[in-house]
């Protein structure tokens, strides 16, 4: 099998030998080995960066029902438009991202362990499952983990079957219960009321491999990078116009501008941070820090050129969603809808200011308005292209759009 | 159907649910793996799994017409899937997909009349450093140009000529990993 390499900087998994990690953590008392995360300052690594530690303390307090049992799942389901990092991590770090699973299970007193696996990424389940089976052989899944008495642990793997909504942790769940992948209303959480109603934490899968760095390498070496509010390293998928597209590591904190120079993308007219659902950024605005304090990502950079139509990537960007709208939520469903269909109406040439307001409001409402976090970031890549390149926008001609009238 | 066959998937899909089990939460792996080994989930194999794990078959018909990955409609042997997504439509995909459809002779989310293959398109594929990117059953093609398409064709074809020489085509289900078909490999363009 030729593999996909697609990393672009060396990595700091790239030092970390199996079974280190994993060893260290089982050193530890639950309590201490929660608290261990807690001072690395690690937050999630799927987008929306909550304090793992914190999640896994919720989870750790949850009660279980009788007969029942706490769960881990790996959410690998990398549907983000751009983002490619947690293939890179699975296709060569996987035995990091386990036992990371394995030390949550641990810390929060699980059994069971699912991964998640995107339908996308069925190339990559019997290389996943050979590794379980030697982490089996290994004594590092199964009973008694690591000789400690009463800890056991599996992991199993589940595939997903081609639906970005089931990235949102709710939506996995019900799709992991058999059930269409439709959010759930939150509160209650998953931490509380997961799959099958019990504890379960969802983490992503460079999360978990972190949690495995942290414990190789110490709290302390983690947080000693990135900033304040935003420790350690992180992986960026880099994708677009630029000389090196990949996976990048890189403490956080870094500027656009930083990124762009070690990409070799300086000359972009914009950087979409964050995915479809992120934020579409101007060349005039490259100081901005990737950072949850500033624009918080899940690592994926798409990078467009000067000669780059910037309406015809919100058009992209609309389409995906429409596409990938669950259906549960009006204002998700139909505003999806009507935002495309502007989209449509700009590129001809017919939309009118008023119009296009009115349409930014839709979008304002979107975000306040939808269930879950698919809608309410669905109109941001439109908005923010709104904002910032109104000349691109508005005013184009009929002809331009290649219409007669 | 023949009857002879409706018994032979009732067989099958029984195998299924003795394997992954008789609860709600082996609903999708069943019907995934229905998916791989008949290329659709029928009406009637709804109905059967319905009928196995106690639901209304109307709540089975709601998941598959859930998950882009299940169809009731019969795909082709091999499902191409260009990304249409906006890293590769930069890395032009336009004109890889007009080319897959003069080489196939059909538009996207057609099957050809041979049912040999179906061409679709789908949502990011985790390769947009290697744009255009397709994935075909469980294989990937990165970085594709119109004139590889013939090529990535002609492999798959391959494979039904070395069928030829086996009378049955295997119908019981089997893990997609299993199907004949190209070796797992991730060409690297
Ligand atoms: C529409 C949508 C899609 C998502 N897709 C993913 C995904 O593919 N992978 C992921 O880890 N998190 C995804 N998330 C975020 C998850 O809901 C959840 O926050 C995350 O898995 C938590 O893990 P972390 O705390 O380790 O980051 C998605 C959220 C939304 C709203
Ligand atoms: S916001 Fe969209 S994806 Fe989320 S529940 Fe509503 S319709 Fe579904
Ligand atoms: S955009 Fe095509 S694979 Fe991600």
């Amino acid at each position: 099998m030729t593999v996909i390499d697609s990393r672009k900087t060396p990595l700091t998994f790239d030092s970390i030998a199996p079974g280190v990690g994993l060893a260290a953590a089982l050193k530890l008392s639950r309590s201490d080995l929660i608290a261990t995360v807690a001072a690395s300052n690690l937050r999630g690594r799927g987008g929306a960066g909550f304090p793992t530690a914190t999640k896994w303390n919720l989870a750790a307090a949850a009660k279980v029902s009788e007969g029942e049992c706490k769960f881990v799942v790996c959410n690998a389901d990398e549907g983000e438009p751009g983002t490619f990092k947690d293939r890179v991590l699975l296709t060569e770090y996987a035995p990091l991202v386990f036992e990371g699973m394995t030390i949550a299970a641990r810390a929060i007193g699980a059994t069971r362990g699912i991964l998640y696996l995107r339908g996308e990424y069925v190339y990559l389940r019997p290389p996943l499952d050979a590794e379980l089976a030697r982490l089996r052989r290994a004594g590092a899944l199964g009973r008694n983990i690591g000789a400690l008495a009463g800890f056991d642990f599996d992991i199993e793997i589940r595939m997903g079957a081609g639906a970005y909504v089931c990235g949102e942790e709710t939506a996995l769940i019900e799709s992991l219960e058999g059930q269409r992948g439709e959010p759930r209303n939150r509160p209650p959480f998953p931490v509380d009321t997961g799959f099958r109603d019990q504890p379960t934490v969802v983490n992503n899968v460079e999360t978990l491999a972190t949690v495995t760095a942290i414990f190789a390498n110490g709290p302390e070496a983690f947080r000693a990078l990135g900033s304040e509010r935003s420790a350690g390293f992180k992986l960026f998928s880099v994708s677009g116009d630029c000389d090196a597209p990949g996976v990048y590591e890189f403490p956080l904190g870094l500027t656009l501008r930083e990124l762009l120079e070690k990409v070799g993308g300086t000359n972009a007219k914009a950087v979409q941070v964050g995915g479809a659902s992120g934020v579409c950024v101007p060349a005039k605005a490259f100081d901005r820090r990737l950072a949850f304090e500033d624009v918080a990502t899940g690592g994926s950079i798409i990078v467009f050129g000067p000669h780059r139509d910037m309406l015809a990537v919100a058009k992209n960007f609309m389409e995906f969603f429409r596409e990938e709208s669950c259906g549960q939520c009006t204002p998700c469903r139909e505003g999806n809808h009507k935002l495309l269909e502007g989209i449509l109406m700009l590129e001809r040439g017919e939309c009118s200011t008023a119009y296009l307001r009115e349409l930014c409001l839709l979008g304002e409402t979107m975000q306040l308005a939808s269930k879950c976090g698919l809608g309410q970031s669905s109109p941001n890549a439109f908005l923010s292209i709104v904002e910032h390149f109104p000349e691109e926008v508005l005013g184009r001609s009929f002809a331009a759009a290649g219409g007669e009238r | 159907m023949l009857v002879g066959s409706q018994q032979k998937l009732q067989d099958d899909i029984r195998a299924l649910v003795e394997r992954h089990g008789r609860t709600r939460d082996a609903l999708l792996p069943i019907l995934q793996d229905l998916q791989a080994a008949q290329s659709c989930v029928p009406d009637f194999a709804m109905q059967v799994v319905a009928d196995e794990l106690g639901l209304h078959p109307a709540e089975v018909y709601g998941v598959v017409s859930f998950y882009a990955f299940l169809d009731h409609r019969p795909r082709g042997r091999f499902v191409m899937r260009l990304c249409r997504t906006i890293s590769c439509e930069l890395a032009r995909t336009a004109p890889v997909a007009r080319q897959l459809e003069n080489e196939l002779g059909i538009a996207f989310g057609e099957t050809t009349r041979d049912g040999r293959f179906t061409l679709e398109w789908a949502a990011c594929l985790g390769l947009c450093d290697q744009g255009p990117a397709l994935l075909v059953n469980d294989r990937v093609y990165t970085k594709v140009t119109p004139d590889r398409v013939h090529a990535i064709v002609e492999d798959c074809r391959k494979v039904f000529g070395a069928h030829a020489a086996q009378p049955s085509a295997p119908s019981a289900p089997v893990h997609p990993a299993a199907h004949p078909q190209p070796a797992l490999a991730a060409a690297k363009g």
